[in-house]
């Protein structure tokens, strides 16, 4: 089963639809039990980490999502659900996050000054590493993006993907081990970004050896 | 770097995509679940879908158009017309919209605007205007009467101050289609494009006249625009979404 976690972080809708238009199907759940036996897991989320903690916390889903990590079930966080995977976020004046990557989420820093923050609407991604959700992709592909923090990663070798923003230069994707993390939303990006959710079911949740 | 959006807008009325100039004329241009299919398949970046007749049939908006549409394309898309309250938003992001747009009723009730916002995230909440030219200067610092209701009430507030005030109320992005522009395919109205572009510090779309590949580049280079709505230069076949691309010169794009 696919287990799309549903923990009242935005619209879900998409990303529900996304699965289904390459003939998957999946479970929008709550329920911690779902998380610990799904196959793999989806953690998308839009809207302010303070509160998403607090509701993952209140539904056990936090316990859940470190549980299943560790077992190994290919995971993937989108937006929100990337960034709470990090230690602490610089939102709300500061708030404790999963702690499950190594390291930080920072309000976004563009050098140009005419910049809007949020970051809104098609950047390219330039890969870093290679990777099995990264097949059929061409370096440099555009993804949708709407944020206003960034992930901070502690290792540069857990990224998977820089953008520039009107010249700040950040992670847009991190990878390590069985995780995936996307501040883009793959589930928006047309047919590249349905390649890279096609690649993710299908992904094993190891990360292919350096060629 | 972040790339310019290039956006179709398909104005709904009983199931069918039509086209009229400053909302007289209507001709039927076609399926508007199929027309949504070809434009992302020719790689437009967005899409707007506006049921245009919702609001004067005072009837909600056709939800199942919303739902078709999100089944069919993978990229954000707005919808707009016949939303009238918070839980009218909801129905609509929950069949798959990306974001929601309030022109009329933002004005005769702006508090829906950061309503929306808090519930939905400012991300979702786009803001449509309908500027006119205008040259009492002393009423309209901007030179710009905001109009409601398909052109037809002047409101007697200035084009620039309600940009700002929309977007200090949670307003995520800005269309701003001007009503002298609209239907000429002569250009955008580049100069109060540009008015609400640095006055603004969320995205701001152009709308109303494209006609030719280089007004896009225009909205972006003089209008200081993140975007531009498309409408009868692609529905009429004269150009494609791929064409205007490959045509346009200066801007960054998604390829």
């Amino acid at each position: 089963m696919i287990a799309i976690i549903d923990y009242k972080a935005g619209n879900l809708t998409s990303v529900r639809l996304a699965v289904e238009a390459l003939g998957a199907c999946a479970r929008v759940t709550s329920a911690p039990g779902d998380i610990l036996s799904a196959e793999r897991i989806i953690f998308p989320g839009v809207g302010a980490a303070a509160a998403a903690m607090g509701t993952l916390a209140s539904l056990g889903l936090d316990n859940a999502i470190r549980g299943a990590i560790s077992n190994g079930t290919p995971f993937i966080g989108i937006c929100l659900g990337a960034q709470i995977l990090f230690e602490r976020s610089a939102e709300d004046g500061g708030v404790g996050t999963l702690g499950i990557l190594p390291g930080e989420v920072v309000r976004l820093a563009p050098r140009e000054p005419r910049a809007k923050i949020p970051h809104m609407g098609w950047n390219q991604a330039d890969f870093h590493k290679a990777h099995p959700v990264l097949d059929g992709i061409r370096d440099g592909s555009d993804f949708y993006f709407v944020h206003s923090y960034r992930m901070a990663p502690a290792r540069n070798g857990d990224i998977l993907t820089t953008t520039d923003y009107a010249g700040e230069v950040f992670a847009s994707s991190v990878a390590r081990g069985n995780i995936v993390a996307t501040q883009f939303h793959i589930e928006k990006s047309g047919k590249t970004g349905l390649r890279m959710l096609s690649n993710f079911l299908a992904w094993d949740g190891k990360e292919s050896p350096k060629c | 770097m972040l790339t310019f959006r290039i956006i179709p807008c398909l104005d709904v009325r009983n199931r069918r995509v039509t086209k009229g100039v400053k909302f007289q004329n209507n001709v039927d241009l076609g399926d508007p679940v199929e027309m949504a299919l070809r434009y992302y398949e020719d790689g437009c970046d967005e899409l707007v879908v506006y049921d245009i007749t919702a609001s004067a049939e005072h009837r909600p908006i056709d939800i199942g158009i919303v739902a078709d549409v999100a089944k069919v394309v993978r990229i954000p898309f707005a919808v707009g017309g016949g939303i009238s309250s918070l839980d009218d938003m909801q129905r609509v992001l929950l069949a798959g919209a990306e974001k929601v747009s309030v022109n009329s009723l933002a004005v005769a009730n702006p508090s829906i605007i950061s309503d929306g916002a808090r519930a939905f995230g400012s991300q979702c909440i786009v803001l449509g205007m309908d500027p006119v030219r205008t040259d009492d200067l002393a009423r309209f610092p901007s030179g710009y009467e905001i109009t409601t209701r398909g052109f037809r009430l002047r409101t007697g507030m200035d084009a620039v101050e309600w940009a700002r005030r929309a977007a200090g109320l949670g307003a995520g992005e800005i269309v701003v289609n001007s009503v002298d522009a609209d239907g000429t395919r002569a250009g955008f109205d580049l100069d109060i494009t540009r008015r609400i572009a640095d006055a603004v510090n969320v995205p701001v779309i152009a709308s109303g006249g494209a006609g030719k590949p280089s007004h896009l580049s225009d909205a972006y280079s003089a209008g200081h625009a993140d975007a531009a709505i498309v409408a009868g230069m692609i529905h009429t076949g004269e150009y494609t979404i791929s064409r205007i691309k490959a045509e346009m010169r200066g801007v960054p794009l998604r390829r």
